[in-house]
């Protein structure tokens, strides 16, 4: 059917297409020639194989922004005090009604939000998992700095890289891949910058180009010519520098747009989110070289009246993740893909005067894909044992960083971590 | 090349060496204003420059004084630290919820007051008849990189930034590190309000000799940065001035750089510029900034230049002026292998396009939000380590930033927006043009090509491509039409030649 079907988990294609662009230039792009060269470490050549998972895997991160309330995502309504405490907001139990709470484990007396039906679905197919309670030590209540504490993988916040970056420095010696890493968004996430890569970063393909040849197709054809720069010596010339990812952008660009233009296999709710996710799945089905792809969705910092807004952004989200889901399983690449969904922070667990909620601490995270453990993971904190009206974390962000990096992208987490954290269970092993 | 700082004749300081000059020193100027300067000569157009005060300033000064409010992001009254501690006491949630609100409240009008200024110091480095102190604040900036996410007070940020602003021509040593140790914002970001002699902290003393004098692993130890800690106790701030913190100072003996004695914080700057790598690390980064920094490694010439440099630097007791002024008068300087040798930072792009092609202003929120896209997000540097530059600056995504955001100051055109109207920019370019009807008109499309070629990028590129722009500029009809104009330098301004400077 595509080209990806066919050869499920090649780049051999991208690159011979890439190089049959290149011939016609007068240069080489920088990172065919690389990879070209093996310069590339293949992601996951440090993991011993395990059988039907395969190698060159991708990792896609969805970024809830505002921080969002977890308490009435993945929903304890075992616990009255989430009763006692929520008694406006709280969702009441599964099976009391249209808008009572979806089951999702009896035992633990835990169920979801029943906007959030899209996860739902994942869970019950067995695949996604929920982690639940995860956070850090002295947690920062500050949108900015508790995602900075996010995307950097650090508490202190202070370093100037994120750990996707580091990954990058870390498994791509060297000059990398420009598109190992692309983003999605007006915002390129600090997760993804490291000392040696930026990543790739555009709000939608028709904005990844020059836009002069609106002003004058005439104008297309001596833009496309770069020039000759084969006598200049790269590494001392800021110039062939520049001419190759002028050409590095031009090809990519032409790629991005023609992934992009392709006809998902399934169908989309529309908004933010689900274009990304589209775009994703078509640059992932066109065999772009990125082994990290990053979108993000806003809105989740619900003070007031909430109830209305954060069913409206459940239901976005797990749409679009059970669309993403299908286009790529679709395509044949389910085996490929992890979905890791995060928040900056949830919320506190008392409602406030409002009907809404204020900034708190833990909240679960979400991972899909086949490769993904299903089912309840970890330990609800607690609804009595509260710090200062704040749930307490069960788990470390970290410790889930520390199994994708292991057991995802095979790598090694404490180059990128900075110290060993014990992995959370979250990949498949058998 | 010459290798020392041998000084440039009146001879060689042609119109180009005079653009050189006023890119570097500044942000680059309209052809007419690069004529004004070469006809100075190399002295008198560099004091024109460095000598600033004596160009007025349009008013641009007296403006400033209550521009930014400083009383956002102010601390509790005594009174409201009893309140909350009460109701802490008591779990009273209302007035805890109602103490949160306040305070997020004020953070968000304090990101308010942030924006603007960016938006009020991008305007500055546009309009400003001062260049060179806006682009030495510049420098500054990135040098002693405080990030207004850690600090959450814009108004310190300004303070910080006008402290910058009237030290640009100072001492180093006395009127910037010494201002600096003692700059709220700076204490905030480092951590110097939470350093007492009870519990050091050696956030602070580290940055001050790694990054801000020394350079990473030149001339002190670990215990040095732990001594120099001890030194640096106590100096905090309340509200928006430096505050002396006597209980919290160490006044016992401190051992640094093996001497002994009860060293306070002044004392821990002199005794860090007595060091000899203190002259040559600073000059290596003005070297970076002003001359060349395409090299990670600075060799041959570039290394005895800046030898000479941080030779003058220290003779003249860390004063910037004379070492800059022998700078831009070098030969070295304007040597051809210094032109284009630099990747402009997106600030430099986008002030540079305005103020030499003249084009219009725009929208200057969006074009800090364009800089902050293109990795330069004013005020909110990625570390302490400031921006890398240099080709950090550049990938697919950025490149494509760059190109647009130029698009943009050319025509107005803003990415996805439609229908496109080529009369509809309100920039006339012709002017540009004005002194080519001096040179020639033998071969008017040609030369016309060739000039504003070596004006916008600095150098003429390779035959074939020359040959199809000047086809591209014919097939239009010749080069007196408007928008033929603008979509020529959107051209040149997408070339890879560009983004040097």
């Amino acid at each position: 059917m595509t080209d990806s079907t066919q050869h499920p988990w090649s780049r051999r294609l991208f690159i011979r297409q890439g190089m049959a662009l290149a011939s016609l230039a007068t240069t080489t792009p920088l990172f065919i020639q690389q990879t070209a060269e093996g310069v590339m470490i293949p992601i996951g050549s440090a993991l011993s194989s395990i059988p039907g998972m395969p190698q060159d895997r991708i990792l896609v991160i969805v970024q809830m922004s505002g921080g969002n309330d977890g308490l009435n995502t993945v929903v304890p309504y075992g616990l009255d005090d989430y009763y006692r405490l929520r008694p406006t907001i709280g969702l009441k139990k599964p099976g009391s009604g249209a808008d009572a709470a979806l089951q999702l484990n009896q035992a633990q007396g835990i169920g979801l939000n029943p906007a959030f039906s899209g996860l739902q679905e994942l869970m019950d197919s067995g695949v996604a998992s929920i982690v639940q309670g995860v956070g850090y030590p002295n947690p920062n209540r500050s949108h900015f700095s508790s995602m900075d504490i996010w995307h950097t993988g650090n508490p202190d916040g202070r370093r100037g890289n994120g750990w996707l970056g580091r990954y990058f420095d870390n498994a791509c010696g060297g000059t990398p891949n420009p598109e190992i890493g692309i983003s999605l968004g007006s915002d390129s996430p600090l997760a993804m910058q490291g000392d040696q890569v930026m990543p790739v970063n555009f709000e939608s393909a028709d904005l990844y180009r020059w836009m002069g040849e609106d002003l004058d197709k005439g104008l297309n054809r001596p833009y496309g010519n770069v020039g000759d720069q084969n006598s200049l010596n790269e590494s001392s010339d800021q110039l062939a520098f520049l001419k190759r990812t002028s050409m590095d952008a031009q090809l990519s660009s032409q790629k991005v747009r023609k992934a992009v233009a392709q006809q998902p296999l399934s169908t989309y709710p529309g908004g933010t989110l689900s274009n990304q996710l589209r775009m994703i799945a078509a640059m992932i089905r066109s065999e772009m070289p990125t082994r990290v792809y990053y979108a993000s969705m806003g809105g989740f910092d619900t003070h007031a009246n909430q109830a209305g807004q954060h069913g409206r952004l459940l239901r976005q989200a797990g749409d679009s993740l059970k669309s993403f889901y299908e286009d790529i399983k679709a395509q044949g690449n389910q085996k490929r893909v992890l979905t890791m969904v995060f928040s900056e922070f949830g919320r506190r667990v008392p409602q406030n005067a409002s009907n809404g909620t204020d900034h708190g601490t833990a909240a679960p995270m979400y991972f899909i894909g086949d490769m993904v453990e299903p089912g309840v993971h970890g330990t609800h904190p607690s609804l009595s044992n509260l710090d200062n009206g704040d749930l307490r974390f069960t788990t470390d962000f970290r410790s889930c960083y520390a199994e994708v990096l292991d057991n995802w992208m095979g790598a090694d987490s404490k180059d990128v971590l900075g110290r060993k954290w014990k992995p959370t269970k979250i990949i498949k092993t058998t | 090349m010459p290798t020392g700082l041998s000084r440039i004749s009146t001879k060689d300081f042609d119109y180009w060496a005079a653009l050189h000059l006023l890119q570097r020193a500044g942000f680059g100027g309209t052809p007419s204003q690069v004529f004004e300067l070469k006809k100075k000569g190399p002295e008198d157009a560099v004091d024109h420059l460095l000598e600033f005060e004596q160009v007025e300033d349009g008013g641009v000064n007296a403006k400033v004084e209550g521009r930014f409010d400083n009383d956002i992001m102010r601390s509790l009254t005594a009174d409201e630290r009893r309140q909350r501690n009460q109701a802490r006491k008591n779990g009273n949630e209302a007035v805890l919820e109602r103490f949160r609100n306040e305070r997020q409240k004020r953070q968000r009008a304090d990101r308010r007051q942030l924006a603007e200024l960016q938006s009020w110091w991008m305007a500055r480095m546009i309009e400003t008849r001062r260049p060179f102190q806006e682009k030495m604040t510049l420098f500054l900036h990135g040098h002693f990189a405080t990030g207004y996410r850690a600090v959450e007070d814009s108004y310190h940020m300004f303070k910080q930034n006008e402290l910058f602003r009237s030290n640009v021509t100072g001492n180093f040593r006395d009127d910037l590190v010494r201002n600096i140790i003692r700059d709220p914002a700076m204490i905030k970001y480092l951590n110097n309000n939470q350093n007492s002699r009870r519990a050091p902290n050696e956030n602070l003393a580290r940055e001050l000799m790694e990054l801000f004098t020394l350079g990473e692993g030149r001339g002190y130890t670990e215990q040095d940065i732990k001594q120099g800690a001890r030194a640096l106790t106590g100096y905090t701030y309340r509200d928006d001035e430096f505050q002396f913190n006597a209980g919290n100072h160490d006044d016992e003996m401190k051992v640094i750089f093996g001497k002994r004695d009860k060293w306070d914080g002044d004392d821990f700057v002199d005794l860090i510029f007595a060091r000899s790598s203190a002259s040559e690390f600073i000059c290596e980064k003005l070297y970076r900034f002003y001359v060349n920094d395409s090299s990670s490694t600075l060799e041959g010439p570039a290394r005895s230049v800046v030898r000479q440099m941080a030779k003058t630097f220290k003779a003249d007791n860390f004063e910037l002026k004379p070492v800059l002024r022998k700078l831009f008068l070098s030969r070295h300087f304007y040597d051809e292998s210094n032109r284009s040798a630099i990747i402009k930072s997106p600030v430099q792009l986008v002030v540079q396009a305005i103020r030499s092609l003249g084009a219009p202003v725009r929208d200057v929120p969006r074009i800090v939000q364009s800089c902050s896209l293109m990795g330069q997000d004013l005020f909110k540097p990625p570390s302490v380590k400031g921006w890398d530059g240099g080709r950090k600056w550049i990938n697919t995504s950025t490149l494509f930033t760059r190109q647009n955001t130029l698009i943009y100051l050319l025509t107005g055109r803003m990415p996805g927006s439609k229908p496109w109207d080529n009369n509809s920019s309100e920039f006339d370019a012709r002017h540009l043009l004005e002194h080519l009807r001096e040179l020639t008109d033998r071969d008017r499309e040609h030369d016309a090509v060739v000039y504003l070629s070596r004006f916008v990028i600095g150098t003429v590129p390779e035959e074939k491509r020359l040959v199809e722009w000047v086809d591209y500029v014919r097939e239009r009809g010749g080069i007196d039409d408007n928008p033929t104009i603008i979509n020529l330098l959107a051209l040149m301004t997408a070339a890879p030649e560009y983004q040097l400077c």
